[in-house]
């Protein structure tokens, strides 16, 4: 783990510890479900990118804008969408987050400050621009934080996103949460640049790489990020680099991923790593630990049985929401 | 007596209203800004001395911007973007499509996009194949965006309020041959309800469906018809998503006739939709099957007389109504 200077206190580190509890028990969840025959979506896990969600959520408020993509069910508890919405959603119930409309690619929770999730790789980042321009016009000090992957960084929305954030010098924060694989695609072979974050240079805005497992680096990274952002001083690229141990989709044996270094990136999984951190820098007890995570299990079992419990979306919603008025 | 005036000088004057009545209503698209000129056809002069960073000249970055308008429109900004051209949306068509028109639905009306695009088209100026495609089509059979397309100044200044006063994605096309013919004057401050098409001229033998294009075409063919004594009604959709069924079924349930005449190609078009619906309710009642006239199924060519083939004529939409009448 870092030690610097800006070290969050430790409330915050506990904070950021149950956000990752609470990311890492629903994701259990969700798969054991799913497994189980219980429930039917295509899935995407985070399991391993806990820590830059959790990190950087800690220092937003619901006034921020988040917009994420389909592997962003992290992103979206850490923001503080509660997980009985997502549960209710992803089982097709009229009390889903989006009445089970949706679905996992597109969960929306405004409340929250989560406006759009996008099933389309690089997608949201231009969506993101517009967010923190509407807060930069109304001279808002919000600001908007847009999710992808590695593989996001080759598409051209990324390139006309930041382009456009800069020449605007919107309060935008572009988070490269780098898995290593763009779906099955080792991120060399389809990667022009050693480093995403060297992208930001063509751009003229800041750019930096972190260790994306290590809680205390994404937080003062993404700290940085935000007060330039709120500030007027404009848009940051941030790369952490991480790794997702469930594959591209729940199903996918991830034969593409050579295990030696599967092994390597399951030894600098961030969960147990900075619950040990925790524990040893007397930030909280073995005991306090334990009673906290078993806070958060009874809390993925409520929302589990609120969904289920919840009655299923009506097909007549297929007539609602296309337009603001029903139409013939 | 009603004074005249242009497309163009009739969509400045529905932007710079609305601007004036909403401050919300934000203007984004390439070079659109005075110092750029006003945009390609002006239709924005003036407007960023008057209001600042409201009107906003972008990079060439189809993609960014209208998604940019998306998020902000999300938050109750009310964009209005302009794409240069039409064949332009295909570079930004994952904003539209996939976001622009589905938010809404995917997040259980959560958020909605209260976003206008405006963009232009049209044939007969030897633009060839990327440059003057009418693709209403793609976004006619995209549920949950609206589809405009005025014929005439008035037209133009009534819609464009009503669609950016309007909670859903609208697009907005514009035809570039008719940007400088004069027209009545609209009544500043009020908006043409969407959804709602005009029965231009009544009639009682068939009835001529058309928006955009060819209405400039329809009434002259009609008026030489009329010397014969075939007396055309005549419709102007004006929004063609959604489709205003009502007044078309109304009309030819008098007539008995019908003949649909666009610009865009023929093969799964705006007229093979009316004509559908024409034929689902009144089978029976038809006295002939419905016509349809359009441009032929190929690219938009380059040299004249191809572009002059491409395009359906006068003489096609005299055919296509006698072909009812025998």
């Amino acid at each position: 783990m870092t030690d610097t200077l800006k070290q969050p206190d430790t409330r915050t580190l506990l904070e950021i510890y149950r956000k990752m509890v609470r990311i890492r028990l629903n994701d259990e969840r969700f798969i054991s479900l799913m497994k189980a025959g219980k429930m039917v979506m295509p899935y995407y896990s985070a399991r391993g990118q806990e820590a830059i969600p959790a990190a950087i959520s800690v220092q937003l408020t619901d006034e921020d804008y988040l917009v994420t993509i389909y592997r962003g069910i992290h992103d979206m508890i850490a923001k503080g969408v509660p997980p009985k919405l997502i549960w209710a959603e992803l089982a097709g119930r009229s009390t889903g987050a989006c009445k089970g409309k949706g679905g996992p690619m597109h969960i929306t929770h405004p409340k929250s400050g989560c406006m759009v999730t996008t099933g389309i790789v690089g997608a949201g980042m231009p969506i993101a621009c517009g967010l923190a321009l509407a807060a930069q016009l109304r001279g808002e000090r919000r600001v908007a934080v847009t999710n992808f992957g590695d593989g996001a960084s080759n598409i051209g929305a990324f390139h006309e996103s930041l382009n456009l954030a800069a020449v605007w010098k919107l309060p935008v924060i572009f988070v490269c949460q780098n898995n290593r694989y763009a779906e099955h695609t080792a991120f060399a072979k389809g990667t022009s640049v050693e480093r995403v974050a060297d992208r930001a240079k063509s751009y003229n805005i800041p750019g930096v790489t972190i260790d994306g497992n290590d809680p205390l680096a994404v937080y003062r990274a993404a700290g940085e990020a935000i007060e330039r952002a709120r500030s007027g001083g404009g848009a940051t690229l941030i790369e952490a680099l991480t790794f997702r141990f469930n594959g591209h989709l729940i199903g996918d044996a991830g034969e593409y991923i050579p295990k030696a270094e599967y092994d390597s990136a399951l030894a600098a999984d961030p969960y147990p790593k900075f619950r040990q951190w925790l524990i040893d820098g007397r930030h909280g007890t073995q005991a306090a630990i334990e009673a906290m995570e078993a806070e958060v299990k009874s809390d993925v079992d409520a929302a589990v049985a609120f969904a289920f419990a919840s009655p299923l979306t009506d097909p007549c919603e297929i007539k609602r929401d296309v337009y603001a008025h029903v139409t013939a | 007596m009603s004074t005249q005036i242009n497309t163009i000088q009739a969509l400045n004057w529905a932007l710079d209203d609305a601007m004036a009545d909403d401050e919300n209503v934000v203007l984004f698209g390439e070079e659109i800004a005075d110092a750029e000129g006003g945009g390609i056809m002006k239709v924005s002069a003036g407007l960023s001395t008057k209001y600042g960073t409201r009107v906003r000249s972008t990079p060439i970055s189809e993609m960014a911007f209208t998604g940019a308008a998306v998020g902000a429109a999300i938050v109750g900004i009310r964009p209005v973007v302009e794409i240069m051209l039409m064949n332009f949306v295909a570079v930004c068509m994952d904003q539209i499509t996939n976001h622009a028109a589905k938010l809404r639905f995917m997040s259980g009306g959560q958020t909605h996009v209260p976003l206008v695009i405006r963009t232009m088209t049209g044939s007969g100026f030897q633009t060839g194949g990327q440059h003057a495609d009418f693709l209403e089509s793609w976004f006619c059979h995209t549920p949950g965006i609206k589809v405009v397309m005025p014929s005439n100044p008035a037209d133009a200044y009534g819609l464009l309020r009503a669609s950016i006063n309007d909670e859903d994605p609208v697009i907005f096309v514009e035809h570039l041959a008719s940007y400088w013919n004069p027209g009545p004057s609209p009544e500043r401050g009020k908006a043409i309800p969407l959804g709602k098409a005009a029965v231009v001229k009544p009639g009682k033998d068939v009835t001529l469906i058309g928006y955009s294009r060819s209405m400039l075409d329809i009434p002259v063919v009609a008026a030489k018809l009329a010397k014969e004594g075939i007396d055309c009604e005549i419709i102007d959709l004006r929004t063609v998503s959604p489709l205003d069924t009502d007044t078309i079924l109304t009309s030819v349930k008098k007539t008995g006739r019908a003949v649909v005449v666009h610009e865009a190609v023929r093969s799964f078009g705006v007229g093979a939709e009316v004509s559908a619906r024409i034929h689902e309710s009144l089978f029976r009642e038809l006295k002939a099957p419905v016509q349809r006239v359009a441009s032929q199924d190929s690219p938009v060519p380059f040299a004249k007389q191809l572009e002059t083939a491409f395009l359906y004529s006068h003489d096609d939409i005299e055919q296509a109504v006698r072909s009812t009448l025998r």
